[in-house]
């Protein structure tokens, strides 16, 4: 027999009505990864791309020396934020089920990808999320009334009924405006934390794709740029497994890990256990000293799994099976830090429902008050007039007239 | 005053305006120690230092990317695109980010991007480095698109977009960076001192987007063209013999509608020029915008001189140029036209 070439068509471990299979995904154990110095060169720490940097164990207990001195309150904080993103997406989801909004896209699963993430940079670093990263918004206090609105769309919207629901911004936060092309946000990011660098400033900037749009050019020329002129920039991989329909392996994730992109180029790669926010917490602290430092990008691989649809338009048990999430081997995020909470002393059975309670009931009021500034249906109505702001910094004579003819036609209407 | 060829002239832009504000920086592939392959960064990074005169990675998308998020942070990149023909990796840059962001954040996040590019034939470049891809960014919303056609020009006006808050494309014909071309390429070359708008001032000065500019007056034709065409449009109304206005749109978005409408008025008779190919090439607007307008006034139709429709052929360079030929034969079509 002669070997022969052959085309390679990558299929995920399983598919709907079969048994969930992870074992593709290797697992180190929590505490077993040391961790380097931050100006460790990139060249002795390539194996951390490969490994995985875990922190809580099976039964919640911390271990090892990435272990971040977090104190109770902070860990309280942290599990109240990722409850709140989840019963806002709950909230949200229902909403776009029953006709409220267009559209929407829950973080289910991933919570400790922006709470850990978040909480680990300072408030005058610059952040370009993806469409996923609702819990970045949450952390840097935009309030959920402005969320809902812009997610409505109506008289309140800080985008001025000109985006897709989950398109937020929040430029007080140092959040950028999310696009809905997949990362253009990237190379932004390394640009912002260039320019950084070109003032003398000590600020960094972060990005976020996940492990599907990492086939896209623009990780790779974010990647280039931020290796070149090594930008104080940290750009995520959050590697759910599942792109729509495609798991990771149509990214290329079947023989290496995602966090190993950057190593022909230099740049330090960390894999970390995604739903350990002590993990992500200490990883990305770890990321920004370094950058801060003047070590440059790293890039990391946050291990998650999505836990709900991709959006609103998608069904996944067309093509995954139905009981994945809960075959997961990381588990879910927001239960593991409460079962940290709880072993530590710090949290009770109890005090999770009541703050599940109390946060559900949060949400609800937040609805309750933005559908006063309008909904799809029900006035008060967006000035249509508005459509043609923002487009140049002042309006062009052109635009005017259009503007005019629109009011004259609505007019003429009415 | 002194003499510049438009090179140098957008040296002397680039440097006026990196000596007034400090917070522009260039961007682009070896512009830094070499000074650009056409020279137009030349001295900068000596004078301004690698933090403000960047060499960068051959990646186009890149480069307007990562242009984007530096403006964001408040300082004011001026990318350049090699050649207009190698822009298209940064096409998604500029459409979905660049042209749309004041616009998808409600105002508050915007980016001062200039994305300098040189464009046209006529150098022997081939489909690769001839193109006029114009039209692909006049179409767009949030975005202006400028085209000068003398040194003196070019420096006014590059400083505007590099000043603009608003992000601009800057296309410049690099036929004519070293000279004024008629269309006719076995004539000797003419340089730029031997025409007025080749005085510059070596000062800081700047032209408003916005505005065209009427490169010659008279009563019988209006030619609307911009970049090289202006100056194969001169000659060939000079070899007529008749006595037209010709207007160098310079700034195509946003478009001066007044002085179009002003001179066809006058005239009633229109012919427009450019050297990118025809079917929805920008001059396709300029005819909706001058039949909207001027149609009562209007004493022949509308006649357009531009490019074939075929890839820019190595071989053909001359036979594919809108030249003087052509638009010879466009004016005697619209005035023997009753």
């Amino acid at each position: 027999m002669t070997p022969k070439s052959r085309l390679h068509i990558p299929h995920p471990s399983a598919r709907p009505g079969e048994a969930p299979d992870f074992s593709y995904i290797s697992l180190s154990k929590a505490g077993a990864v040391a961790r380097p110095d931050t100006d460790a060169p990139a060249g002795n720490i390539e194996h951390l791309a490969h490994e995985m940097v875990r922190v809580l164990d099976d039964d919640g207990v911390a271990r090892g020396d990435w272990t971040p001195d977090l104190t109770p309150a902070q860990l309280l904080e942290a599990l109240r934020l990722m409850l709140l993103t989840r019963q806002y997406d709950e909230r949200m989801h229902r909403m776009q089920r029953q006709g409220k909004i267009t559209f929407y896209m829950q973080s289910l699963g991933e919570e400790a990808v922006s709470i850990g993430q978040g909480m680990a940079l300072e408030a005058d670093d610059m952040l370009f999320p993806a469409y996923r990263n609702q819990g970045l918004f949450i952390l840097r206090d935009t309030s959920l009334v402005d969320l809902m609105c812009q997610c409505l769309s109506n008289t309140r919207d800080m985008c001025k009924g000109r985006q897709m629901p989950v398109m937020y911004h929040n430029r007080k936060g140092n959040l950028f405006s999310v696009s809905g092309n997949l990362a253009t946000q990237y190379p932004h990011a390394v640009g912002w934390a260039m320019a950084s660098a070109i003032k003398g400033e000590d600020h960094i900037a972060a990005s976020w794709v996940g492990d599907g749009s990492t086939a896209e050019a623009d990780f790779h020329y974010a990647l280039t740029f931020a290796a070149v002129y090594q930008a104080p920039v940290i750009l995520n991989v959050v590697n759910n497994q599942w792109a729509i329909s495609t798991f990771q392996g149509f990214a290329g994730g079947e023989r290496r890990s995602f966090a190993a992109r950057g190593l022909g180029l230099g740049i330090p790669g960390i894999r970390v256990d995604g739903n350990d926010l002590l993990a992500v917490y200490a990883v990305t602290r770890w990321a920004a000293q370094r950058a801060r430092e003047g070590g440059g990008p790293t890039l990391i691989e946050l291990v998650t799994y999505r836990g709900g649809p991709h959006s609103t338009s998608d069904d996944p048990t067309r093509y995954r099976p139905r009981d994945e999430w809960e075959a997961f081997p990381l588990g879910d995020p927001v239960k593991r830090l409460k079962q940290h909470l709880v072993n530590t002393g710090h949290w009770s059975d109890e005090q999770h429902a009541a703050l599940e309670n109390e946060l559900k009931q949060s949400v609800i009021d937040a609805w309750n008050e933005a559908i006063t500034f309008g909904t799809m249906t029900e006035g008060p109505h967006l000035d249509v007039s508005i459509m043609f702001d923002d487009v140049y910094e002042k309006i062009p004579q052109q635009l005017k007239q259009q503007r005019q003819q629109l009011v004259d036609l609505k007019g003429t209407n009415t | 005053m002194s003499q510049m060829n438009m090179i140098q002239a957008i040296n002397s832009a680039l440097d006026v305006v990196m000596e007034k504000d400090p917070s522009v920086i260039i961007l682009g592939q070896d512009v830094g120690y070499f000074g650009g392959v056409f020279r137009c960064t030349d001295g900068l990074q000596a004078k301004f230092g690698e933090h403000r005169v960047i060499d960068a990675p051959i990646a186009e998308g890149g480069i307007i990317g990562s242009a984007i998020g530096i403006g964001v942070n408040g300082l004011r990149p001026v990318a350049e695109i090699q050649f207009a023909d190698y822009i298209y990796p940064g096409l998604d840059q500029i459409i979905s980010e660049l042209a749309r962001l004041r616009y998808r954040s409600g105002g508050e996040y915007f980016s001062p991007v200039t994305v300098r590019a040189p464009c046209g034939g006529g150098i022997r470049g081939g489909q690769t480095h001839s193109q006029s891809p114009e039209a692909l960014f006049t179409h767009l919303s949030g975005i202006m698109t400028v085209m000068p056609s003398s040194p003196y020009d070019a420096k006014g006006l590059l400083i505007s977009a590099i000043e603009s808050n608003d992000p601009v494309i800057f296309f410049e014909p690099k036929r004519i960076y070293n000279g004024p071309f008629d269309g006719d390429p076995n004539k000797p070359s003419v340089p730029w001192s031997k025409h007025p708008a080749g005085e510059v001032p070596q000062d800081y000065y700047s032209i408003p987007l916005g505005k065209a500019s009427l490169v010659e007056q008279g009563q019988e034709l209006s030619i609307i063209t911009y970049g090289t065409m202006v100056h194969v449009a001169q000659a060939a109304v000079r070899t007529a013999g008749i006595s037209a206005d010709i207007i160098d749109v310079r700034t195509l978005v946003p478009l001066d509608v007044e002085t179009l409408v002003k001179s066809v008025e006058k005239t009633g008779r229109c012919l427009i020029a450019h050297e990118a190919s025809k079917f929805c090439g920008y001059g396709a607007e300029l005819v909706a915008t001058v039949q909207e307008e001027c149609f009562w006034h209007l004493e022949a139709p509308i006649v357009r001189v531009a490019g074939w429709e075929t890839p820019y052929p190595h071989a053909f360079e001359w036979d594919y140029f809108p030249g003087q030929d052509r638009i010879l034969a466009g004016i005697r079509t619209i005035m023997e036209s009753q």
